[in-house]
């Protein structure tokens, strides 16, 4: 059973990750999922503050709240002060995860969270932490629901927006000439992903939203041309991923989230040599004069 | 303040060995993250600190010890490799570079953490003290640490001095460094080899994550005061030296205090406000500009209506009433009035009882607007050969940025001419 929740975990991670994912390397914006999945340190360490407990909502909100001010400062240097665009993101996500360590070790005492729980996580500890009624009724790990919960949001999110967020990533100026707001679908994207980042973090830690974020999309765009294809492909490769990752840190006796980042890393590396399209050996192969 | 001597005297050891190893691991990763920076490939700095952890566990796992030169050796031929294969993924692929940094660095985080984790499994007593490589130690360094990073500092110091023009122009202009004969591609490696030296070393105090800042953000920062490579580079060592010292500092006497996170939130600090209040290009002296051009061409538009109703009633310093200006030119009432009082104080124009009127300086300076206008529209039609009801726009805005000089040469190279394209006289 303990496999099966883990997995599921994993799964559920992967799926809203992957489809994100793909929106973000098509903007060239990878590295904003790894700046807000670092940067929302303090707004998870003043959420605890406030709450004094390690409650998802509060938790949520905070980091959540954090993430969106991430993409606000990575806008507002970038735009206003004229700061290159990736040193824009390395400056402030390196100095919010810097205030949020410190803030860390001003509360030692009052926090009981650290440095480590919030770069591995401990996706191995989600069927302990089970959602229990006052009879005593079992409804599984309550991460389940949480992340349930974040998942259909997204798809939603996706389903329901899926224009909008198809026109802002490929075409802007049509996007902007059709009456379609640029900015508005870019915090509402950046929103998902603080989302997401937030929520998956507590079980999965930063290292897996970022490989799930990155590889899974990267993977199937090399697979595929047609962008409908493209997520889902990208959240094949996900969930495909937790479950072979999984069964590799059995094997190995080590970290789940370290061996689910590797798997994304070995099917970026198939796809890189063998796609039918884009692959390292059959591009070659075409390259040649007939 | 007792604390502030007790630190500054550096009669302790300790405190010496501190605020050396950070003075002199900011400032040399400062010195190389300017060239990471300006080739616009800032965030490598963040994937080689993830990629050195697979290296420091393979090194563990096969010599079975903890000797600093042997996991720094894992950690340098990691590190490399990371960047050697986002090079590779972006060249040979459709995927872009900060999809492959993002995904090197997660992936081999990924494979380090895995490796840590059955490491420590295995039973191994010997690996107890491994992660600390992850989390940085600065508070803790010894001078055993300290001989390694002075090594480590002066050999990109010297490397920096030694190859200062190649870099230099790796960084501005490929092209014409390979078109003249430079080694391009090994320019390319040393570079390479300097950032992964650099962060290899600099985990050592500030950890993974913020490794990236120790490179990006003196530079960014230095980058906003001076148009000047070699200046650059003295001011995001100076700067980063700073850092060292303050983080230093404050670990000191606040022993709770990680000295890593504390270099790299001054270093923040500095950034921003550089971004903020530097000359020229800051965000705020940019923005007064603009205000001064704003109010600028404000004064000038309205000289120039003056001149105008001047002319089409022969009488350039009769009272116009504030409605007579308006009807030729859209400009918003209030913004007007500011602005007619504005001049009124500078002693272009007069207020009288029923309107305002030109002075003699007024004249003058609408008259050279006017001037200007009409020579740029003849200027575009006879050199771009536009036709001459396309030319007004663009006389608009140019007619406020020519200076006198540039004035002086267009009446000679359009041979003084007495009559624009829309046959009005050129005054």
């Amino acid at each position: 059973m303990n496999a099966f929740w883990i997995i599921l975990t994993g799964s559920l991670v992967a799926t809203c990750c992957s489809l994100l994912g793909c929106y973000l390397i098509l903007r060239r914006m990878a590295m904003v999922g790894d700046a807000i999945s670092h940067a929302v340190l303090p707004g998870i360490v003043i959420a605890f503050l406030f709450t004094g407990s390690r409650d998802s909502i509060p938790m949520i909100i905070g980091a959540g709240l954090l993430g969106v001010i991430t993409t606000f400062l990575i806008e507002f240097f970038h735009r206003y002060a004229r700061v290159q665009a990736d040193a824009s993101i390395g400056i402030t996500f390196t100095w919010l995860f810097a205030i949020g360590i410190i803030l860390i070790s001003v509360f030692a005492g009052q926090v009981d969270l650290d440095q480590d729980c919030v770069l591995y996580g401990e996706i191995a500890y989600v069927p302990l932490d089970l959602w229990l009624t006052e009879n005593g009724l079992s409804f599984g790990p309550s991460t389940i629901w949480t992340l349930s919960f974040v998942t259909i949001l997204i798809i939603t999110f996706i389903v329901l927006g899926y224009k909008e967020l198809f026109l802002t990533a490929f075409d802007p100026g049509y996007a902007a000439a059709i009456g379609i707001s640029t900015t508005l679908w870019y915090y509402l994207l950046m929103t998902a992903v603080s989302l997401t980042t937030v929520a998956s973090f507590e079980s999965v830690g930063a290292i897996l939203v970022v490989a799930f974020l990155v590889g899974p999309p990267a993977t199937a765009y090399l697979l595929t041309d047609n962008f409908k294809q493209m997520l889902v492909l990208a959240v094949i490769c996900g969930i495909v991923a937790s479950v072979a990752g999984y069964y590799l840190a059995y094997w190995l006796d080590g970290s789940i989230a370290g061996a689910i980042a590797t798997i994304t890393g070995i099917e970026f590396g198939l796809a890189f040599l063998f796609s039918p399209t884009h692959g390292l050996l059959f591009k070659n192969r075409k390259a040649i004069p007939v | 303040m007792k604390e502030f001597f007790e630190f500054f005297s550096f009669a302790d050891a300790n405190i010496r060995y501190v605020t050396l190893g950070s003075v002199l691991l900011a400032s040399s990763s400062a010195v190389v993250g300017c060239f990471t920076l300006l080739r616009k490939r800032a965030l490598v700095g963040d994937a080689v600190a993830h990629a050195v952890l697979p290296g420091v566990c393979l090194a563990f796992i096969l010599s079975g010890t903890k000797n600093p030169f042997i996991l720094l050796l894992g950690a340098f031929v990691t590190g490399w490799l990371s960047l050697i294969l986002i090079d590779y993924i972006t060249s040979r692929s459709r995927i872009k570079e900060d999809t492959a940094i993002g995904l090197v660095l997660s992936v081999f985080f990924g494979i380090g953490i895995l490796l840590l984790t059955a490491i420590q499994h295995s039973g191994n007593a010997a690996q107890s003290g491994l992660d600390k490589f992850l989390f940085g130690k600065a508070a803790s360094l010894v001078g055993e640490d300290l001989v390694v990073f002075s090594a480590v500092a002066i050999l990109l110091l010297v490397t920096t001095i030694f190859f200062y023009k190649e870099l230099k122009l790796l960084c501005f202009d490929e092209i014409y460094a390979k078109s003249i004969g430079f080694p391009v591609r090994s320019l390319e490696l040393l570079l390479t080899t300097l950032t992964v030296f650099a962060v290899v070393v600099g985990i050592q105090a500030v950890g993974v994550v913020l490794m990236a800042a120790m490179l990006i953000t003196p530079a960014a920062a230095a980058r906003f005061w001076t148009e000047r490579l070699g200046i650059m580079l003295i001011l995001a060592a100076l700067i980063g030296a700073f850092s060292g010292i303050t983080g230093a500092f404050v670990s000191y006497t606040a022993p709770a205090m990680p000295t890593g996170p504390w270099i790299v939130l001054i270093v923040s600090m500095i950034a921003i406000l550089s971004f903020a209040f530097a000359p020229k290009r800051g965000w705020i002296a940019r923005m007064m500009r603009r205000r001064h051009n704003k109010v600028q061409i404000l004064e000038e538009n309205l000289l120039k209506l003056f001149y105008q109703l001047g002319e089409q009633h022969e009488d350039y310093f009769s009272n116009r009433t504030l409605d007579a200006i308006l009807t030729r030119r859209n400009i918003p009432k209030k913004q007007a009035l500011t602005g007619l009082h504005k001049l009124k104080r500078q002693g272009y124009i007069e207020k009288h009882p029923d309107g305002w009127a030109l002075t003699r300086e007024g004249e003058i300076r609408g008259k050279r607007v006017v001037r200007l206008h009409r020579l740029w529209e003849l200027y575009l039609t006879q050199y771009l050969q536009l036709a001459s009801d396309h030319v007004h726009e663009d006389a608009e805005t140019i007619e406020h940025i020519i200076t006198p000089e540039l004035e002086q040469k267009l009446m000679e190279e359009l041979n003084y001419p007495a009559l624009d394209p829309h046959h009005t006289k050129i005054p």
